[in-house]
């Protein structure tokens, strides 16, 4: 999709300004779609449990288009590109053993002693 | 995902080492080029792994109180979060417009397209502004500074406009540097250096973008405020008001226990989305219909740990969101060092790495605001 110039050097490879507004146009859709979406997810009948992903899953949406348009990963190294998401996993890494772990220290914190006076509810 | 670009071919590499080719890369400009992208990725991994520590952070106190976050995220307006997206996605084509500029060697087209960039990401802080001085002025800070039986908002009189004093302070830097552009540009014309004298005006505009956005913000948060008060007197419940009383009137009560000011407040849209309550009250001599005695439902299982648990959402509300508005203005900062390179004419067809680099980097701050925005406005 990127424009072809002769002229330019080989590692040069300019992006066509039609991609990129077309990408600008879908990352604004669905900019939209997602506020839209957690506007009416509630009143629409769809499991609740359902929202949450649901708004994870336009949210990669985008983050794709980003990578591989706006910051041209799609015609980058293979390597950039592993070098990249390598961060992602550990990420992933991360997060995933934290959810393993989260319901361990639940009593320690329930029970934790409040220093701050009890708000008057009148 | 890989291309031609791997299958590098060195025999017919022109080797002539353009001015700003380091000597040091013998496979000349594109061996430079790759180096710093390969370099530019590294930093972005070591970005993303920066925020990964927040992520976790918010992961695990979602997971333990699935029930703050709904009651916590009222507090916070989609709309303007969703404003603030657009601008940010907007910033993101005119930069990679800018890269394709400096790819063809057009510096001044080039040039154009970063000062675009830059009056978004500074109209991005301008509305973020707004949020966080509405914020204090309702008394949510971080944890340990959560405080529920706030004063009034501490107005301000700016030029006959009642603004928030924490708005006012906010934007006292960017007034200050906007004055500083604006007579190093004067300064720079008066001296004949017609270069310094541009690169500064940019920065002024720049600066102007932040006010733009706070403008709107503030302009957004007045008619909301309106139409939130209208709609209280009229009893209409809007379809919102359902999820959003709980923590709201609790906060509207211990305002008006102050008792003592009962308008002024009100001018500069300084409540929370809970102003629209169910109109109970609206007998007690005041001219709001919406602070009457309050009525707790207890979506909380434990009413007197609600400042407590509402006040660790913020905070990482606060981490997550400072730590993205540092880089937006260290993103503003590296666009500005680009800027003025376009102004020298610096970009070739063979030499724009500078300007791909700093694309990457804002790219990736765009990036993690497309995640940031659902996780932290629009949990329903």
């Amino acid at each position: 999709m990127a424009d072809h110039h002769d002229d330019l050097p080989k590692f040069n490879h300019p992006a066509s300004t039609t991609m990129l507004f077309v990408v600008f146009g879908s990352l604004i859709v669905l900019t939209i779609l997602t506020v839209a979406t957690s506007a009416f997810w509630p009143t629409s009948g769809l499991p609740q449990a359902l929202a949450f992903p649901a708004a994870m899953v336009i949210a990669s949406i985008k983050a794709f288009l980003v990578c591989a348009f706006f910051m041209h990963m799609w015609w980058d190294k293979g390597f950039n590109i592993l070098v990249f998401f390598s961060s992602a996993f550990f990420v992933v890494l991360f997060v995933g053993l934290t959810l393993l772990d989260t319901t361990h220290y639940q009593d320690t914190i329930d029970n934790f002693p409040r220093n701050e006076a009890p708000q008057p509810l009148d | 995902m890989a291309t031609a670009d791997a299958h590098n071919e060195h025999d017919d590499h022109h080797h002539d080492h353009g001015e700003f080719i380091a000597h040091h890369f013998d496979g000349g400009a594109e061996q430079q080029f790759d180096s710093g992208k390969l370099g530019i990725w590294l930093f972005l991994v070591t970005e993303v792994l920066f925020f990964s520590g927040l992520f976790v952070a918010y992961t695990l106190y979602r997971n333990h109180h699935p029930e703050i976050f709904d009651q916590a995220h009222v507090f916070l307006d989609k709309y303007l979060g969703g404003l603030n997206t657009i601008v940010l996605l907007f910033s993101s084509l005119t930069m990679a417009l800018a890269v394709r500029a400096a790819q063809l060697g057009r510096n001044k087209n080039c040039g154009t397209y970063i000062l675009i960039t830059m009056v978004c990401a500074a109209m991005f802080l301008g509305v973020k502004a707004v949020e966080y001085s509405h914020k204090w002025d309702m008394g949510i800070l971080v944890t340990s500074g959560f405080d529920l039986t706030y004063d009034a908002p501490k107005l301000m009189n700016v030029g006959g406009i009642e603004l928030s004093k924490y708005l006012v302070w906010l934007s006292a830097v960017p007034a200050v540097l906007l004055v500083g552009f604006v007579v190093a540009s004067i300064v720079g014309l008066l001296t004949a250096r017609p270069n310094m004298s541009k690169f500064m005006l940019g920065l002024a505009v720049t600066v102007g973008g932040y006010f733009l956005g706070a403008a709107v913000g503030h302009i957004y948060m007045e008619a909301k405020h309106a139409a939130e008060h209208d709609a209280a007197h009229a009893a209409i419940i809007s379809p919102m008001a359902d999820s959003i009383q709980p923590v709201a009137l609790l906060l509207e009560d211990d305002e008006h226990k102050e008792g003592d000011h009962t308008g002024e407040e009100h001018k500069a849209g300084e409540h929370g989305e809970g102003e629209h309550a169910d109109g109970h009250g609206a007998s007690d001599g005041h001219d709001h219909a919406d602070h009457g005695p309050m009525v707790y439902d207890a979506h909380h299982p434990d009413p007197e740990k609600l400042s407590r648990d509402v006040g660790i959402f913020f905070s990482i509300y606060y981490c997550m969101t400072g730590l993205h508005a540092i880089h937006i203005i260290a993103g503003i900062a590296a666009l500005a060092w680009v800027y003025w390179r376009c102004i020298l004419g610096h970009w070739r067809t063979d030499y724009f790495g500078p300007v791909d680099y700093v694309g990457l980097y804002w790219h990736l701050v765009d990036l993690i605001w497309i995640y940031l925005f659902p996780l932290l406005y629009l949990i329903d």
